[in-house]
């Protein structure tokens, strides 16, 4: 666990993360400018530090609804604006990036931040930017393992030999600058399936799992799969991070949070995927089982362990800024992580 | 109500003929309903490759967006080789998982022969449930013999397709107000 920077003493790490989505507050239907929006991720991730939060991550997408294409941009401003919170991506499009640049890239960062840089890499789940980018869709799977072993690659060495199918080959290549540390902690993002789930246990690399709905015990079972697959590949899981992703909302009430959050939810879905979200599978989120971690601190405090309790893992990032939430709300919700959830989580699952 | 016709084939008139028919059937009982045919014949559309529904452009595009606005869909389709035409089973391999949740599919099938009279029921409704569709379980199966210059000449098809019409539109009804009634009892 050292290697990946997780004191597993101190117990569950809590992170947030941000798509980067861009998308008009339904309630209003008025949408920030695109400059406002990315001040506010850069800001949010300071209250978060200040909230004694663990983690915060910046995810990429190339369409419409989204502002942070260019998310290693802006993880390197808040590496500047921020001290002691871990950093990194959710995800960074491996596939449709050349790993050269992006680990020269995220090694600058852990420089800037002296340290604190990860990188969690993806394959999309919307494939718009393999046009924009100049890359072919029927190489979607191929793109993305060759060049995250790539990248593995150059974080393990410092001098790369290497040759593939999608890029120039590497002669005694040296990537350079090198993170503070020697390495950088490197996730593989995986969606909600156990085959995607055991591709990152056969390289023996840590998880971080997107749960999005539906109850735990469905990831309980994925998380299996992933340790499963790895300790039957020769690496030990008990060595190995698993991270949990989803939303997240947090109120007085679970009334109030469940209609405050819906709204976003539903809208957000619609803009980026098409579909909403529907209201029936949305009430089963008020159910302590269910992996969705919205309700009132203390019903999220039981879920959050309920859940920990299930996977085992290392850390758990929240999404509450999706669909347009309101920066007043967000606040609202980094006090309420800050003052009530942190405390008690770290209190039940930190080693005494 | 919105309803989108699909006439699922790009060669032949039998199932087209079928469509207009229950498209005259709509406009004539239906008149504040929203009624778009979608003829595979004439458009050119792309095989599936796996993206969201939204980012196509074009013919396939506005097809996927029209279906997924759709509050009702009535699938037209001949039978060729003992199942669907590989143009109607891309339409399904062009929409997400759940593309059909909170709607209502019903089905009119034309056939060379009686012989494939099953097949709606082993092949294209599991395809339907499988994306949540709300069947209307009884579909218009309308064989070779029923159409002359085309045109159907059995009256016994053209009830079966005012039926088809009713329950359509009955059942869209029905559940659209009772999901609304459960809605409103959510407290969010």
């Amino acid at each position: 666990m050292e290697k990946y920077r997780i004191d597993t003493s101190k117990g569950l790490e809590f992170g947030l993360y941000t798509l980067g989505d861009h998308i008009p507050d339904p309630k209003t239907g008025k949408r920030i400018s695109a400059q406002q929006r990315i001040k506010e991720i850069i800001e949010l991730a300071q209250h978060a530090e200040q909230a004694g939060i663990d983690f915060f991550s910046v995810g990429e997408s190339h369409q419409d609804y989204f502002v942070t294409q260019a998310h290693s941009v802006v993880l390197s401003a808040i590496a500047q604006a921020t001290k002691n919170i871990k950093i990194g991506s959710s995800s960074t499009i491996i596939s449709t990036s050349d790993p050269v640049r992006v680990y020269e890239d995220f090694a600058t960062i852990d420089l800037i931040s002296d340290g604190r840089a990860e990188i969690i890499a993806g394959r999309a789940s919307r494939v718009g930017l393999y046009h924009l980018l100049g890359y072919n869709l029927s190489d979607y799977e191929a793109l993305f393992e060759e060049k995250f072993d790539l990248l593995l690659k150059i974080n393990e060495e410092e001098i790369v030999n290497w040759s593939g199918n999608y890029r120039e080959p590497l002669k005694n290549a040296e990537i350079l600058p090198r993170p503070k540390n020697g390495s950088l902690p490197i996730w593989r993002a995986v969606g909600g399936t156990s085959s995607s789930a055991m591709k990152a246990g056969y390289a023996g690399v840590p998880m971080m799992l997107a749960a999005l709905g539906g109850p735990a015990g469905i990831y309980k079972n994925i998380i299996e799969a992933y340790r499963e697959t790895a300790r039957n590949n020769g690496f030990d899981p008990s060595a190995l991070p698993v991270g949990t992703t989803g939303f997240f909302f947090a109120a007085e009430t679970s009334q109030e949070a469940m209609r405050e959050m819906y709204p976003y939810i539903n809208e957000g879905m619609v803009l980026t995927n098409g579909q909403g979200f529907p209201k029936q599978a949305f009430a089963q989120a008020a159910d302590k089982r269910s992996v969705i971690n919205v309700g009132s601190s203390q019903q999220i405090i039981e879920k959050i362990l309920y859940q920990y309790e299930l996977f085992g893992h290392q850390r758990y990032l929240a999404q509450m800024d999706f669909g347009g939430m309101p920066f007043d709300r967000l606040m609202k919700n980094i006090e309420i992580i800050g003052t009530e959830i942190l405390p008690a989580i770290r209190k039940y699952t930190a080693k005494k | 109500m919105k309803i989108v016709g699909i006439s699922g084939s790009i060669v032949g008139s039998k199932t087209r003929t079928a469509m207009n028919c229950l498209s005259r059937e709509i406009s004539e009982k239906l008149p504040e309903a929203q009624f778009t045919l979608i003829d595979l014949a004439e458009y050119n559309l792309q095989f599936s490759d796996g993206r969201n529904y939204l980012e196509y452009e074009g013919d396939t595009g506005y097809v996927t967006k029209t279906i997924m606005e759709a509050d009702a869909l009535v699938i037209g389709t001949p039978i060729f080789q003992a199942s669907i035409p590989a143009t109607l089973k891309n339409i399904f391999d062009l929409l997400p998982v759940s593309a059909f949740r909170d709607k209502v599919v019903s089905i009119l099938v034309t056939a060379g022969s009686a012989k494939h009279y099953l097949v709606v029921e082993q092949q294209l409704k599991p395809i339907v449930s499988y994306m949540k569709g709300q069947i209307v379980q009884t579909y218009v199966f309308i064989e070779e013999k029923d159409f002359h210059n085309k045109q159907i000449v059995n009256d016994d098809v053209l009830f079966r397709i005012e039926r088809l019409v009713e329950d359509t539109v009955l059942l869209t009804e029905t559940l659209t107000k009772l999901r609304e009634e459960k809605e409103a009892k959510y407290d969010f």
